[in-house]
């Protein structure tokens, strides 16, 4: 199953310039697409395109194709879209229903929105509760958690949702580093399971680990493609405002000193 | 020159009688730059907003200048403490750039060239020169975080506390949030910011103090902090040292929280 985007390009209503030109882009089972940038430079953007709440709910105007399987979802309505395409938002604040009690509910609450049968439901949202490490939450009001918390839970609750597509919108922007590393986890086994994902983040590091192919964007254009272990270590990403993986960054550094990279490469590897 | 000491401090929520913060006893003395750092949940967030008052304490007390935080009027606490929230959303409300800017130090009394030079400093500072008639909310979330920055330092408060500053900001961003934060120090002020971000955090504070359900377990330089004998503890809170540090260690440097500690310990080996 494939979510595939051609030529597509978007402007918000009320914009003179479209805040999204020319992506070609393909979502195909079991790959992590990772997407870099800039603030503003598209990646919000993209995944509210990509996902199709732009424009069916934000408004505006898209061009283009946008494909899954091969057939036009341009007629689809936002609820047959979202069984096949989870989308996940920086701030888990917006990303909460408001209307569960416990964090248990919050995260069952997509799945039983799915018409999940019962029991399946609760066999799903304690699984993702515990592959996120949050399961001691499960009885806890999701509005009075902390902010790194309730973006761990807004996560448990697409887990939950097992979609197909997944798009996410820096999933860890307010985590720790530990939970930074359960989120990359948990998409990498998605992945493995066979779903897609689509991913942007400012941590590199965390792409580094997780991403198959990395784009970089720029002004709402494409300006880097390729697999990941190469456009992480691009020195163009500087110029685009995107922060080096901090082993590309150290082995840079210690390069530009004359320090030999072989005792590095051999304690990065220790 | 303002001193903040915060002595047995216990906070817990009525709603779910979790206690937050379990005897926090912290001296910080005037123009100090402390990083708070630990896991989602460890109390980061509700210690930074008992020292404006946002929180009163269940036990113990803030003191602000050796006077009570608690006898202190909101007012009187505001024209000291400076706190940047981690959401820009609870903070940002104004029609433009400007007003949002300018309603902090019209409240605390400023007006004409006074006025004017705090906010262009701001402005400058955070890279909005120019945006100053731009609705907050046609910035995207990176640089509305960054307006929420402005608005603070526009006050000139003594006292700067910066609720996870670099979260979300793309590379210049977190240089622009470097700066500010270095700025202030020179400038006399005491900056205390909470980050996961553990390279940021070892480059750009002095001071590192680690907590862990609501305690204080580790209060040291970068150089303590990050030496391997802290590993130990920084895990026990979901930590993990910085790159520089591990390879470090693996190389038997010492301790190198950051990647120039590398450079500088390799440079001129063979």
């Amino acid at each position: 199953m494939t979510l595939a985007l051609a030529g597509v390009g978007y402007r918000y209503a009320g914009s003179r310039r479209p805040s999204l030109l020319d992506i070609d882009l393909e979502l195909r089972d079991g790959t992590v697409v990772g997407v870099v940038g800039a603030s503003e430079s598209g990646k919000t953007t993209l995944c509210l395109v990509a996902s199709g709440l732009a424009p069916r709910t934000v408004g505006g105007q898209v061009r283009g194709r946008i494909t899954l399987d091969g057939e036009d979802v341009d007629a689809w309505p936002m609820h047959r879209l979202s069984e096949r395409i989870g989308i996940g938002f920086a701030n888990p604040a917006t990303q909460l229903s408001q209307v569960a009690a416990t964090v248990f509910e919050e995260v069952a609450f997509g799945p039983m929105n799915l018409a999940v049968e019962r029991g399946e439901v609760i066999e799903r949202s304690w699984s993702a509760l515990d592959t996120l490490g949050i399961a001691e939450l499960a009885e806890r009001d999701p509005r009075r958690l902390s902010g790194g918390q309730q973006q761990l839970v807004a996560m448990a609750g697409l887990l939950a949702m097992r979609p197909q597509h997944l798009i996410l919108d820096e999933p860890t922007a307010q985590l720790d580093p530990a939970g930074t590393r359960l989120v990359g986890d948990a998409i990498a086994r998605l992945a493995a399971d066979g779903a897609s994902i689509l991913v942007t983040e400012q941590k590199t590091d965390l792409l580094a680990a997780i991403a198959s192919e990395v784009l970089a964007l720029s002004d709402g254009r494409v300006a880097l493609r390729g697999p990941a272990h190469d456009v992480l270590r691009d020195p163009a990403l500087a110029e685009l405002g995107v922060a080096e993986p901090s082993t590309v960054r150290l082995g840079r550094l210690l390069g530009a000193a004359g320090v030999a990279s072989a005792r590095y490469e051999a304690a990065l590897h220790d | 020159m303002t001193d903040l000491a915060v002595e047995g401090l216990v906070h817990v929520y009525r709603e779910g009688s979790v206690r937050a913060l379990d005897g926090i006893d912290l001296r910080i003395a005037a123009g100090e730059r402390v990083a708070l750092i630990g896991q989602n949940g460890s109390g980061k967030t509700t210690l930074v907003r008992h020292l404006n008052g946002l929180l009163r304490p269940t036990a113990g007390r803030v003191m602000v200048d050796g006077r009570n935080a608690s006898t202190m009027t909101v007012a009187q606490l505001a024209s000291r403490v400076g706190l940047v929230f981690q959401d820009p959303d609870r903070q940002v409300f104004a029609g433009s750039v400007r007003a949002e800017v300018e309603f902090g130090p019209r409240n605390l009394g400023r007006s004409g060239a006074e006025l004017h030079d705090a906010v262009a400093a701001a402005l400058d500072v955070t890279g909005l020169t120019g945006d100053e008639a731009t609705n907050p909310y046609d910035l995207g979330m990176a640089r509305r975080k960054l307006l929420a920055l402005a608005s603070v330092l526009a006050m000139r408060t003594p006292v700067l506390v910066l609720d996870e500053p670099t979260t979300g900001q793309d590379a210049r961003g977190v240089e622009r949030v470097r700066t500010v934060v270095k700025d202030a120090a020179t400038d006399g002020r005491t900056v205390v910011a909470i980050s996961h971000d553990m390279r940021f955090v070892a480059e750009t504070f002095e001071r590192v103090v680690v907590l862990r359900a609501g305690t204080i377990i580790l209060d040291g330089s970068p150089d303590e902090a990050f030496a391997p004998s802290s590993w130990e503890a920084l895990r026990s809170t979901y930590l993990e040292p910085p790159l520089s540090a591990v390879v470090g260690e693996r190389l038997g440097l010492g301790s190198t929280p950051t990647d120039a500690h590398v450079v500088r310990a390799l440079a001129g080996k063979p």
